[in-house]
């Protein structure tokens, strides 16, 4: 368990997080490695782990009905991939993919929540982690529907 | 001296399609040598009786004989250009505005960041960077567009990967499931790029919303506003800075720009009214 801590406070998105914290939080790691083709997760499925991604590349999906499946974004290493573990019903909002061999630290989504109610304090940093990502994601999420690049974008 | 109103005969020379919708041409002066041009400058393309619009120029500086546009069919004057066809005439007046700093960015590493069709008025700036590969630290070049078939100058994007020298990163806004490249916003690549901030300049083009969000990530990784430049679009008419149509603040677009410090527009780059 040592050495996934390490793994974990060693990943960019906990970046100077302290050491009794990560310990915690590595309290509810664990290692995956997934294959090219292999799923993360599949929408409408329970969210029931959140992905440090350490190497790879990994597509995250949509499939509108009748039509093959849109890639909106990907993630690589240094990328975190599920935040639906924060929010009720905690189930996938897309499919997340390896797109080539991806090794990433999962967390145990039931596991750190309980442990977030039980500290504020490690509710509160991972919060303030969180966040950041949401509110880079909503701006690149608006940036693709202005379709700047498309003939009437600018 | 040339009348800066007066547009010179050209004739168009070859013609590449490069996407659906993007031509580029080689427009060659029918008496005597074109005039030489600085990276991001632009010219005023006169399709006859039809209009006259700001293409910015797409080529190689040092490469003499003919000017090269690279031209998207978005209206009735860049669509009648775009369909030109080798052999056919339109006028030509410039060239104008300002350059692509790469000169005084010699010494420092460099990025280029470019989004869909702004890829074209960078490459002039590409090509004399790679020129004098020896006089720049590392070189990155962040492109970004809308999806993979939309991906401008590919083969030469290829060719300069292979040169091992420039750092190339590629983004499409969505893909099929079939590309394995990026996908996402083009800023978003500018964390992975690992330039150093404080000995970079940074030459950004694209739509103005995409540079908006480029400009903001790149001061967000450390780089100084004063290290970042922009080209900036405006209705251009004149091109010569007197009728007005394409100001912008306190400057116009034509004379003062189209390449701008960010420093000096930050703060009316998001003015709706300007």
């Amino acid at each position: 368990m040592e050495g996934l801590e390490r793994i974990v406070l060693a990943h960019p998105f906990f970046a100077g997080l302290e050491a009794e914290l990560g310990e915690v939080i590595s309290g509810c790691a664990r290692n995956h490695r997934f294959e090219p083709g292999h799923y993360l997760g599949h929408e409408g499925e329970p969210a029931n782990e959140f992905f440090l991604i350490r190497h790879g590349k990994v597509a995250l999906e949509i499939t509108p009905p009748g039509q093959p499946e849109i890639v909106f974004a990907t993630e690589s290493e240094g990328g975190i991939v599920g935040a639906s573990w924060l929010i009720p019903p905690y189930r996938w909002r897309f499919d997340a993919r390896a797109v080539e061999l991806t090794r990433a630290i999962g967390i145990d989504a039931k596991c750190l929540r309980d442990k977030c109610e039980a500290d504020h304090n490690l509710g509160y940093a991972m919060m303030k982690r969180f966040l950041p990502v949401l509110m880079q994601q909503l701006d690149e999420t608006r940036l693709q529907i202005l379709d700047v690049y498309g003939k009437h974008g600018k | 001296m040339v009348d800066p109103f007066v547009p010179q005969p050209y004739r168009v020379g070859r013609v590449r399609r490069e996407l659906r919708d993007v031509m580029t041409l080689e427009l060659v002066p029918l008496a005597g040598e074109r005039p030489d041009f600085q990276p991001g400058q632009f010219n005023m393309l006169y399709a006859f009786g039809i209009g006259e619009v700001a293409i910015s120029l797409s080529g190689d500086p040092a490469a003499g004989g003919s000017y090269v546009h690279t031209v998207r069919d978005v209206g009735a004057v860049s669509g009648a250009i775009a369909r030109l066809e080798a052999g056919a005439m339109l006028g030509v007046r410039g060239p104008f505005g300002t350059a692509w700093p790469t000169g005084p960015a010699a010494g420092s590493d460099v990025v280029f960041v470019a989004g869909g069709l702004g890829l074209a008025p960078l490459r002039p700036a590409i090509y004399q960077v790679l020129a004098q590969r020896g006089r720049y630290g590392r070189v990155v070049l962040l492109y970004g567009t809308r999806n993979p078939p939309d991906i401008l100058f590919r083969h030469e994007m290829e060719r300069w990967r292979r040169r091992l020298d420039v750092d190339i990163l590629v983004t499409v806004d969505h893909a099929d499931t079939s590309w394995r490249g990026n996908v996402g916003v083009v800023p978003r690549l500018i964390a992975r790029a690992g330039f150093d901030p404080h000995h970079t300049v940074a030459m950004v083009c694209g739509p103005e919303v995409m540079m908006r969000f480029t400009a903001s990530a790149l001061t967000a990784v450390g780089l100084p506003t004063d290290r970042i430049y922009l080209s900036m679009e405006r209705n251009m008419k004149c091109a010569i800075g007197l009728c007005g149509h394409c100001q912008f603040g306190p400057d116009f677009i034509c004379k003062d720009g189209p390449v701008m410090r960010y420093d000096r527009i930050v703060d009316i780059l998001a003015v709706r009214e300007i």
